[in-house]
C-alpha cells in the first residue's frame, strides 16, 4: 500500500518534470528560493522522515505492530521504555516504537489518497465554474457553498457514520471537505488569470477559448493549488487523527492508526503519560513538516516576489 | 477608404445588483458615441485623462470588449457581422501593444512560445525559429532571447518582446494602448522610435492611446482628445498643439509646462476644477459643462455639442457650441475664484 503510494508521489514529481521545460520559469525560481530558505528545508526534512518511515515500515520497525509480548505486563503497569522497546508496550503489549512506525503508512496513506480525491474532484468543479463562468459558475459556487456551510467537522463525522466506520471512509469524509476549498481556489484563481492582460493578449491573437483557458490560464492558476495541497495533507493528518480519536475511524483494533492510538491511551493517561506522548508527537511532527513545507512554497511561489 | 473607421460606437457596461436574482440598474458609458476614422499609414493619436474610456476604445475596436451600438470598419468590413471564425482569421490584421508588458505576457512563457503562439495560432507551419528570430532582429533582441522568460528581461526588453508579438503576423492595424507609460522616461524615447522605425519598415497603421502628450504629439499625425467617453476634438497634430480649440483641450495644454521660467511665469494656464465625473451619470447637454471655463448659461448645460468643423479652422473638428468665440478670445474664461463661488448647474 504504502509503496503505491511512494510511487504515486514519484510519478507526480516527474510529471511536473515533464512539464517542466515550458515552466521553467516560475517553478525553477521558485526552487531557488526554496533551497535558501530555512522553513522549507525544516519541513522538507520533516516531510521526507515521515514519507521514508511510512514506505519502509517493514525495515525499520523492530517488532510487527500486531505481536503481543505479556512479559512484564500487569494490570495497571506499563513498562516503559527499554533497551527492547525503546518506546515501551502499549495497553496490550505492543511494541510502541514498531506502532509509531507502522502508523505514519496510515497517515500518508489517508492523506494522500484523501487529498487526491478532494483535489480532483475540487479541481473539476473550479475548473468547470472557471472556465465558464457566468450561470455554470453561479452554480457550481452555490453548492460549493452549500458543502462549506456545514462545518467540516460535522460534515466528516456524518459521512464517518454514514459509511460505517471504515479507514476508506476517512478518506471520503476528508476527501468530501477538501472539495469545496479546492474548488474555491481554483476558481477564484482561474477568475483573475482571466482578466489578466496575457490572456487578452491571447484572444488578440484570435487564440480559441478553450486554448486560452488549458494553456495560458489554468497553468497559471495552480499555484496556490499546490500551496493548498501540501498544506491540506497537514490537516487532512490531524482530521484522520481527530477521527480516529473520536472512533470513526477503521474499526480494526490491528490498525496502528495514530489517532487511535492517542485515544486508546486516554484511560491510562495517569500510569502512563509517554504512551499518549509519541503518538501525539509524531502527529505533530509530520503536520508541522508539510505545514512548513506548504508556508515555504507560498512564500516562494508568490508572484510579488518575483518582480 | 478609411483602414479604420468608427461610428457612433458605445460600450456600455451593465452595473448589477443582486446575489441570486441579478437585475441591472444603470450602465457605465465608458465609450459613449465615437466616430474616428484612419488612413492607411497613418497614426491617430488618442488622448485623454483616465477613466476617459480611451482603453476600452481601443479594445472596443479590436472587438475585446462586446460593443454595445456603432460600427467598426476594418478595410470596409463590419466587424460586428463576421462569424467567430472570420472574426478569429481577421484578428491577424490588427494587433494590440499593451500597456503593461510584463502583465501582457504569460509569465510560464519562453519568448520563443510567446512569438511562435500567433503564428501556430493562424496555421502556419512550423519550425518557426527562423521567424522567431527575425522578430527579434526587428524589434531589436538579440536571438539569444528566444530561450528566455519574460521576468528575466527589463521593462523596455518585454515592450519589445510585446511589440515582436503583435507584428508576428504582419498586420496591418495596430492598437498600442499606453505603450510606453509603464516605462522609464529613459526607456520611452527607445521604444517610441521603435514603433516609428517598425511604421515605416511594415508599413504600419497604429492607434496610439495614451495619457502623455509629449508622446502622443510626436508619433502621431493626428490626434483625438477624448473626455468621458466622447470625441471632443480630432486635429492634425501640430495644429492641435499650435491651436487648439475645445476648453478641455486648451485646460490639457496648458496643463504642460514650457521649460522657461519667464515664459512660464507669464503664460496664462486654464486650471480645471473638481474631477472626473461618474460615466454612469454623465452631465446634461455638453460633458465638458460642469468643468468649463467657458460654459455659457443654458446652451452647455442643454444641448450636446456635435463634433463639427468650425468656421475658420479647416482640418480640425470640436464638440463645443462656443469654438469660434473661444478661439478668437470673445470668450474669457472664468478665473478659478469667481467659478469655485458659482453654483453648479
Amino acid at each position: 500500500m504504502s509503496l503505491t503510494a511512494g510511487a504515486d508521489l514519484a510519478a507526480g514529481s516527474a510529471d511536473s518534470g515533464a512539464t517542466g521545460e515550458q515552466a521553467a520559469g516560475l517553478y525553477r525560481d521558485a526552487f531557488r528560493r526554496l533551497r535558501r530558505s530555512p522553513t522549507a528545508i525544516v519541513g522538507a526534512a520533516l516531510v521526507a522522515l515521515f514519507v521514508f518511515v511510512a514506505v519502509f515500515a517493514p525495515l525499520l520497525a523492530p517488532y510487527s505492530p500486531t505481536a503481543v509480548d505479556l512479559t512484564d505486563i500487569r494490570p495497571g503497569v506499563f513498562p516503559g521504555p527499554s533497551a527492547e522497546h525503546p518506546l515501551g508496550l502499549d495497553q496490550l503489549g505492543r511494541d510502541e516504537l514498531s506502532r509509531i512506525i507502522y502508523g505514519a503508512r496510515y497517515s500518508l496513506l489517508i492523506g494522500i489518497v484523501s487529498l487526491s480525491l478532494g483535489a480532483v474532484v475540487g479541481l473539476a468543479l473550479g475548473l468547470l465554474a472557471g472556465a465558464f463562468g457566468g450561470w455554470v459558475d453561479g452554480l457550481v459556487m452555490r453548492l460549493v457553498d452549500i458543502m462549506l456551510a456545514v462545518p467540516s467537522l460535522l460534515l466528516a463525522i456524518g459521512v464517518a457514520a454514514l459509511l460505517g466506520p471504515r479507514l476508506l471512509s476517512v478518506m471520503i469524509a476528508i476527501a468530501v471537505v477538501n472539495v469545496p476549498i479546492f474548488a474555491r481556489l481554483l476558481r477564484g484563481s482561474m477568475l483573475a488569470q482571466r482578466r489578466s492582460d496575457y490572456a487578452l493578449a491571447a484572444r488578440s491573437l484570435g487564440v480559441t477559448r478553450g486554448r486560452i483557458v488549458l494553456q495560458h490560464v489554468f497553468p497559471n492558476s495552480l499555484a496556490p493549488v499546490i500551496v493548498q495541497g501540501t498544506l491540506a495533507l497537514a490537516t487532512a493528518i490531524i482530521e484522520a487523527a481527530g477521527l480516529a480519536f473520536l472512533g470513526l475511524g477503521s474499526a480494526d483494533p490491528a490498525i496502528p492508526e495514530w489517532g487511535r492510538m492517542l485515544a486508546e491511551t486516554n484511560a491510562f493517561l495517569a500510569s502512563a503519560p509517554l504512551l499518549a506522548l509519541w503518538p501525539g508527537l509524531a502527529i505533530v511532527l509530520s503536520v508541522m513538516g508539510f505545514y512548513l513545507l506548504g508556508e515555504a512554497l507560498r512564500e516562494a511561489l508568490d508572484p510579488k516576489l518575483r518582480r | 477608404m478609411s483602414l479604420l473607421e468608427v461610428r457612433g460606437l458605445q460600450v456600455h457596461f451593465p452595473i448589477k445588483r443582486g446575489i441570486v436574482l441579478e437585475r441591472t440598474v444603470g450602465a457605465v458609458r465608458a465609450v459613449d458615441g465615437v466616430d474616428l476614422a484612419v488612413e492607411r499609414g497613418r497614426t491617430l493619436g488618442i488622448v485623454g485623462e483616465s477613466g476617459c474610456g480611451k482603453s476600452t476604445l481601443g479594445r472596443a475596436i479590436l472587438q475585446l470588449e462586446p460593443v454595445t451600438a456603432g460600427t467598426v470598419a476594418f478595410d470596409g468590413e463590419d466587424l460586428a457581422r463576421l462569424k467567430p471564425t472570420a472574426m478569429r482569421a481577421m484578428r491577424r490584421r490588427m494587433q494590440m501593444v499593451f500597456q503593461d508588458p510584463l502583465a501582457s505576457l504569460d509569465p510560464r512563457q519562453s519568448v520563443a512560445s510567446v512569438l511562435s503562439e500567433p503564428l501556430r495560432t493562424h496555421g502556419e507551419k512550423g519550425p518557426y525559429d527562423k521567424r522567431v528570430r527575425e522578430l527579434l532582429d526587428l524589434v531589436g533582441l538579440p536571438s539569444s532571447a528566444a530561450s528566455r522568460y519574460p521576468h528575466e528581461f527589463s521593462g523596455g526588453q518585454r515592450q519589445r518582446v510585446g511589440i515582436a508579438r503583435a507584428i508576428a503576423l504582419s498586420p496591418e492595424l495596430i492598437v498600442a494602448d499606453e505603450p510606453v507609460s509603464a516605462l522609464d522616461v529613459s526607456i520611452q524615447a527607445q521604444v517610441v522610435n521603435l514603433l516609428e522605425e517598425l511604421q515605416e519598415r511594415l508599413s504600419l497603421t497604429y492607434l496610439v492611446i495614451a495619457h502623455d502628450l509629449a508622446v502622443v504629439r510626436h508619433i502621431s499625425d493626428d490626434i483625438a482628445v477624448m473626455y468621458l467617453g466622447t470625441i471632443v476634438e480630432v486635429a492634425p497634430s501640430e495644429d492641435l498643439y499650435a491651436r487648439p480649440l475645445h476648453p478641455y483641450t486648451i485646460a490639457l495644454l496648458s496643463a504642460i509646462p514650457i521649460p522657461d521660467p519667464e515664459v512660464e511665469d507669464r503664460r496664462e494656464r486654464v486650471l480645471l476644477r473638481g474631477d472626473l465625473p461618474s460615466a454612469a451619470d454623465p452631465p446634461s447637454g455638453c460633458r465638458f459643462h460642469t468643468r468649463c471655463p467657458y460654459r455659457q448659461p443654458t446652451r452647455c448645460d442643454d444641448e450636446v455639442p456635435v463634433l463639427r468643423t468650425p468656421e475658420g479652422f479647416p482640418g480640425q473638428a470640436v464638440a463645443c457650441h462656443w469654438a469660434e468665440q473661444v478661439a478668437s478670445g470673445q470668450l474669457r474664461p472664468a478665473s478659478s475664484p469667481v467659478v469655485a463661488t458659482a453654483p453648479d448647474g
